[in-house]
C-alpha cells in the first residue's frame, strides 16, 4: 500500500480499539447515495515505473540541460551552486511545517532572518517579509500596502508598461474588486512620462529596474516627484542586478519588490519561484505576510520568532490586508544559502559576469546585417534585439541548432513585432553565445 | 547576546568567497560607473562555512523526517523522496516557463493530466492549477464568484457567509475579493446553525448573497451531516457554495465535491497530496469548478490543442477560459507541486487512493479513542482524518494547551495545532495521517498521558516546558517591541 505502513493485525487492533467492524463504518456520516465513488484513474504504479515514467516525460521537453538558452523575461538560467541543492534537500528544512512553534523552528527561522537581511542589503530598505508567492504577487501586495498607506484616499495607481506584462495582469485581477484605478501601462514612453500622471489621488507608481526590455532607466529623476504628491515609489527589481547597479533604496524607493527566483532557484517550469518584499521599516506594520523578528528566550539567549503578527489573517481574519498564509519559504531558504555562497564578492562577480557576456552577444549580433540591438540606454543582461524575420521563425531555425532563442516582445507589445528580448548570463559560454552569432547571421 | 548559531553576518572575513566563479571568457566591457553601486553589504563566507552554518541550523528543526508531526489542518503526510529526484530531473527544473508549447509537450501532458485526475477525485467538470496555495485558491473562487454574478447582473450580491470554524483564509479572502463577510455561528454538534443560516439566507439580505465558504469535513475533523441542507438552503437564496478542501484527505474516494453540488473548490497540494511544506511553502492550491464557473477559471489552463492523428500524441497547449477572472501569479503555478502530485498519485491509483482517506481516518479515530480516555473530546462521534481535544484539565486551571504542546516537545513530539478552531476553547487539533505507524501513535498516546499526569502532579513541568527543545519559550512581546528585523551589517550606512 505504498506509503501506508499498516499491517492487517495492526489494523484489526485498532478497529477493535475503535469499536468498530470495519474502516469503512467510520464513514456512516456520509450520504450514502454519494459514498465511495469509483474513481477514473489509472492503475497504481512501483516507485521503480513511476520514476520511469517521470524521466520519460521530462524528456519530452526542451530543456536548458540539451539546449543553448538565450531566454529570460523573468526567469532565468543561473549557475546554482551545488551546496544550495544539498542543504535544500535536508528533511529537517523541506519537511518542516510553518514556525509556528519557534522552540523547535529556530533553523527555519535564523534561515529567514537571515534571507530578510539580505534582501535588506540588496535592495537598500530596512525591512523584508518572509516571501510572497512570486514577483508579481508581490508587486500586487505592494498596491494593497500604498492603499493602506493612503488610508484609501486615493484611487490612481501607475504601472509603467516597462512592467512584465503578467505582472501587469496580476495586480488587475488581484484588485478588480477595489475601486482603483491603474493607469500608465497602455503607453510607450520613458518613465518620465510617468511623472505627468502624479496627481493629489495617486497612490503608488511602479516601475521595473532594470525593466521589461532589461534597460537601466533613469529612475533618481522619479522619487521626488512621487513623494511630492504624497505618493508611494515601488521599484520592482531583479535581485541579480543589484549585484552591480544602485539600490533602489538609494534610488528613494518606498517598497521593492521582485522576483528572487535568479537568486539560487532553478526555472522549474515557472514555479515554485520567491516573491521578495522590502520596505521602509516606518510602513512595516502595513505589510502582509510572515516576518520573522529577533527576541530572547526565557534564559537570555537569543532567539527569533515570528512577529507583528495581528497583521495576519488568522488572527485578522476579515480585517487582514492580505489572505496569505503558506508562502514560499523554501525558496527564501534557497536564496539565503546562494547569498550566502556568494557573498560580497561572488555576487558582483556573478552581475559582471552578466553583464559582460550580454554586451559581448549584443555587440556581435548588432553587426550582422539585418539585426538591429537597441543600445539606447544602458542594460544588464538582456537587450532588445530587432530581427529581420518574425521572432517564431528565428527561433524555430534556432532550436534546430541547439539553441533557444529570445522572448518573442510582439507577444505583449504591438509596436514591436520582429523584436527578440535576448538574455545571456553567466552559464552562456563564448562559444555559445559565438554560435548564436553565427545561427542569427546565416538566416539574416 | 549569544545565541545557538552564530548569524551568517557575523561568521566570516572580508575578502571570503563561498563559491569558485569562473573568468569572464569574452572581452569585458566598460561597466557604467555612475549607475552602479559602490557597498553590497552581503556576508562573506567561505563554502565549508556555509555548508556547516546552514546544517546546524537544520539541527535545530523538527520536521516529518524525524518524527511524529500531528498539527491539526496541515496533514503532515510523508513526502516521498521520489518525487524530490523527480523534481531535480533537468527537463523538469531547467525548463523555462515562456518555452514554447512544443517544447514543453512533456510538462503539458503532465498538467492535463493532474488537471484531469483533480477534477475526477473532487468531481468538478474543469480545474485550474495556477494558484500557489490554498489561499490563492480560495481567491481565484471567490473572485469567480464574484464575477459570475457581476455577469447574471447581480452585482448586489455581496456577501459570503462563513462560519465561525473557518480557517482565517476564509474571511481574509472575502475581504480581498471587495466582498463582505457574514459570519456564522456554529451549533453544539461543530456544525452550521441551520437557524442561523436560513435567517441569513431567506431575510432581507436574500438578494445580497454571493454565496457561502465552508470546510468539508469541517475544521472540526467532523462530516457535517447536514451539509446537504446546507447548500440547499445558499442554492435556494441564490449563492453558490464554495467548499475549502484543505481536508481532502478524509474524503479522496469517499466522496466527491461536485456531486454533492459543491460549485467551486481548491485543493492543497501540499497537504493531500504530500508536496512538502517547505517551513512554511510552497504550496499549491488549484481550484475546481462545476460548469456554471467553469469559463471563470484563472488561466492559463492545459488542453488539447490538436486531436491525435496517426503519429501519435496529441498536442497539449494554454487556453485562456473565457470569462476568466485573469492570471493570479506569473507563468502557470508552482509546477514543481504539480509533478510531485502527479507522482503521488501515480503511485496510488484508481484502487488505491481510498486507502489513503481510509487509512488517515483510522489513525485519526484511533488516536481519538485513545486520547478520549484522558483528555476532554468535546465532539464524541467518529471523526475524519483529525479531531479536537480540550487542552485543559477542571483541577489544574493554570495549565493551558500551549503548555501541553510545549510539554509535548519533550517528549521528541511536535505539538498538536492549537486554538484553531476559534469556537473550542484550548483547541488541540490532531491530525496524524495515515503514513503513521501504529508504534508511533501509541508513543503519543502514552506521552499525552503522562502529560496529563504531570499537569496533575507537577504542573510547573508544563508552564516552563518545553526543558529539552533548543531554546526556551520566547519573549514575544519583547520582538514586538525592540522590532529587530535585519542584521544590523546587513543595512547599509547611508539608509532613509
Ligand atoms: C482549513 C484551511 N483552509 C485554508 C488554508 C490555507 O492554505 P494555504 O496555507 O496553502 O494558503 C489552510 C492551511 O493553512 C487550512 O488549514
Amino acid at each position: 500500500m505504498s506509503y501506508i505502513p499498516h499491517t492487517a493485525a495492526e489494523t484489526r487492533q485498532m478497529l477493535a480499539e475503535i469499536g468498530v467492524g470495519s474502516i469503512d463504518e467510520l464513514f456512516d456520516a456520509v450520504p450514502e447515495a454519494y459514498r465511495f465513488p469509483r474513481l477514473e484513474l489509472p492503475p497504481p504504479m512501483s516507485e521503480m515505473e513511476v520514476a520511469a515514467e517521470m524521466l520519460a516525460i521530462s524528456e519530452a521537453n526542451d530543456h536548458a540541460g540539451d539546449y543553448a538558452i538565450f531566454r529570460g523575461a523573468g526567469a532565468y538560467h543561473h549557475f546554482i551552486p551545488s551546496v544550495v541543492n544539498h542543504i535544500l534537500l535536508r528533511g529537517e528544512f523541506y519537511t518542516a511545517y510553518t514556525p509556528y512553534q519557534p522552540e523547535i523552528s529556530q533553523g527555519t527561522l535564523q534561515a529567514t532572518y537571515e534571507y530578510q537581511s539580505m534582501m535588506c542589503a540588496l535592495t537598500g530598505m530596512d525591512a523584508a517579509n518572509a516571501s510572497h508567492y512570486d514577483g508579481a504577487t508581490s508587486l500586487a501586495e505592494a498596491v494593497t500596502v500604498a492603499l493602506e498607506v493612503t488610508r484609501h484616499k486615493r484611487r490612481k495607481i501607475i504601472l509603467s508598461h516597462a512592467i512584465h506584462p503578467q505582472y501587469r495582469e496580476v495586480v488587475r485581477t488581484y484588485h478588480q474588486g477595489r475601486d482603483i484605478r491603474i493607469i500608465g501601462d497602455r503607453g510607450r514612453g520613458d518613465v518620465i512620462e510617468l511623472v505627468e500622471m502624479l496627481d493629489e489621488n495617486t497612490a503608488m507608481l511602479a516601475i521595473q529596474y532594470p525593466n521589461f526590455f532589461g534597460q537601466i532607466d533613469n529612475i533618481a529623476v522619479l522619487a521626488d516627484a512621487v513623494h511630492e504628491v504624497g505618493a508611494l515609489l515601488v521599484i520592482v527589481a531583479n535581485p541579480m542586478a543589484l549585484s552591480l547597479f544602485r539600490s533602489p533604496g538609494e534610488l528613494g524607493a518606498d517598497i521593492v519588490v521582485g522576483e528572487g527566483q535568479p537568486m539560487g532557484v532553478p526555472l522549474s517550469y515557472g514555479g515554485p519561484y520567491l516573491g521578495y518584499f522590502a520596505i521602509r521599516q516606518k510602513y512595516v506594520r502595513k505589510i502582509a505576510g510572515r516576518i520573522i523578528g529577533e527576541t530572547l528566550d526565557a534564559d537570555g539567549k537569543r532567539a527569533f520568532v515570528m512577529t507583528l503578527r495581528p497583521r495576519e489573517q488568522d488572527i485578522k481574519r476579515e480585517r487582514a490586508t492580505s489572505n496569505i498564509c503558506t508562502n514560499q519559504g523554501l525558496m527564501a531558504l534557497s536564496a539565503s544559502v546562494y547569498m550566502a555562497l556568494m557573498g560580497k564578492n561572488g555576487l558582483r562577480r556573478v552581475g559582471e559576469l552578466n553583464y559582460h557576456k550580454a554586451h559581448y552577444a549584443a555587440d556581435r549580433i548588432d553587426r550582422l546585417d539585418g539585426y538591429a540591438v537597441n543600445t539606447g540606454k544602458t542594460f544588464f543582461n538582456e537587450f532588445v534585439l530587432s530581427c529581420p524575420r518574425p521572432v517564431a521563425e528565428t527561433n524555430r531555425a534556432l532550436l534546430e541548432e541547439g539553441i533557444i532563442g529570445g522572448y518573442d516582445l510582439g507577444q505583449n507589445y504591438f509596436h514591436l513585432e520582429d523584436h527578440m528580448l535576448v538574455c545571456v548570463t553567466e552559464t552562456n559560454s563564448k562559444d555559445e553565445i559565438d554560435r548564436l552569432v553565427e545561427v542569427l547571421g546565416g538566416l539574416g | 547576546m549569544d545565541g545557538l548559531q552564530p548569524l551568517i553576518y557575523d561568521i566570516g572575513a572580508p575578502g571570503r568567497v563561498g563559491v569558485n566563479l569562473p573568468e569572464p571568457d569574452v572581452p569585458e566591457a566598460e561597466l557604467p560607473t555612475e549607475l552602479l553601486r559602490d557597498d553590497l553589504p552581503l556576508p562573506e563566507v567561505g563554502e565549508l562555512q556555509v555548508v556547516r552554518h546552514f546544517v546546524k541550523l537544520s539541527h535545530l528543526n523538527y520536521s516529518i523526517d524525524k518524527g511524529f508531526y500531528p498539527l491539526g489542518s496541515c496533514t503532515m503526510k510523508y513526502n516521498p523522496k521520489l518525487n524530490e529526484d523527480a523534481a531535480r530531473l533537468p527537463g523538469f527544473a531547467q525548463l523555462h516557463p515562456l518555452i514554447e508549447e512544443t517544447g514543453a509537450q512533456g510538462a503539458l501532458y503532465l498538467m492535463y493530466e493532474l488537471q484531469r485526475w483533480l477534477g475526477e477525485i473532487s468531481g468538478f467538470e474543469a480545474v485550474s492549477l495556477t494558484p500557489a496555495a490554498g489561499a490563492q485558491g480560495e481567491f481565484a473562487g471567490i473572485l469567480m464568484i464574484r464575477n459570475y454574478h457581476l455577469d447574471q447582473g447581480e452585482g448586489q450580491r455581496d456577501i459570503i457567509l462563513v462560519p465561525n470554524s473557518a480557517h482565517g483564509t476564509n474571511p481574509a479572502t472575502v475581504t480581498m475579493a471587495g466582498m463582505r463577510v457574514r459570519e456564522l455561528p456554529s451549533n453544539d454538534q461543530g456544525n452550521v446553525d441551520l437557524d442561523s443560516l436560513r435567517a441569513a439566507c431567506q431575510g432581507e439580505l436574500r438578494d445580497q448573497i454571493a454565496g457561502m465558504m465552508i470546510t468539508v469535513p469541517s475544521t472540526l475533523g467532523l462530516f457535517e451531516s447536514t451539509i446537504h441542507d446546507v447548500i440547499d438552503i445558499v442554492h435556494e437564496a441564490g449563492g453558490l457554495m464554495y467548499m475549502d478542501g484543505a481536508n481532502m484527505n478524509a474524503l479522496m474516494a469517499v466522496v466527491k465535491p461536485g456531486e454533492l453540488d459543491f460549485d467551486v473548490m481548491h485543493y492543497n497540494l501540499h497537504k493531500t497530496f504530500s508536496t512538502p511544506h517547505g517551513g512554511g511553502g510552497p504550496g499549491s492550491g488549484a481550484v475546481g469548478v462545476n460548469a456554471k464557473l467553469k469559463d471563470y477559471l484563472p488561466g492559463p489552463i492545459v488542453d488539447i490543442i490538436e486531436e491525435e492523428d496517426e503519429s501519435g500524441a496529441p498536442l497539449y497547449g494554454y487556453v485562456m477560459p473565457g470569462k476568466s477572472i485573469g492570471r493570479i501569479k506569473a507563468f502557470q503555478g508552482n509546477f514543481g507541486m504539480h509533478l510531485r502530485a502527479y507522482a503521488y498519485i501515480r503511485v496510488y491509483g484508481d484502487t488505491g487512493i481510498r486507502d489513503v482517506t481510509r487509512y488517515a481516518v483510522l489513525n485519526a479515530n484511533y488516536l481519538r479513542a485513545k486520547l478520549m480516555q484522558t483528555y476532554k473530546l468535546p465532539y464524541p462521534r467518529y471523526c475524519g482524518h483529525e479531531f479536537v481535544l480540550e487542552g485543559h484539565f477542571d483541577e489544574v486551571e493554570e495549565v493551558h494547551a500551549l503548555d501541553i504542546s510545549k510539554r509535548l516537545m519533550d517528549y521528541g513530539f511536535h505539538p498538536p495545532t492549537n486554538y484553531f478552531p476559534l469556537i473550542v476553547p484550548e483547541a488541540l487539533l490532531i491530525e496524524p495521517t495515515e503514513t503513521e505507524v501504529k508504534e508511533d501513535l501509541d508513543a503519543f498516546v502514552e506521552a499525552m498521558e503522562s502529560i496529563a499526569e504531570e499537569a496533575r502532579t507537577d504542573p510547573e513541568l508544563l508552564l516552563n516546558a518545553p526543558h529539552s527543545a533548543p531554546v526556551r519559550r520566547l519573549d514575544e512581546v519583547r520582538a514586538v517591541k525592540e522590532l529587530i528585523l535585519c542584521c544590523a551589517a546587513a543595512v547599509p550606512a547611508a539608509g532613509d
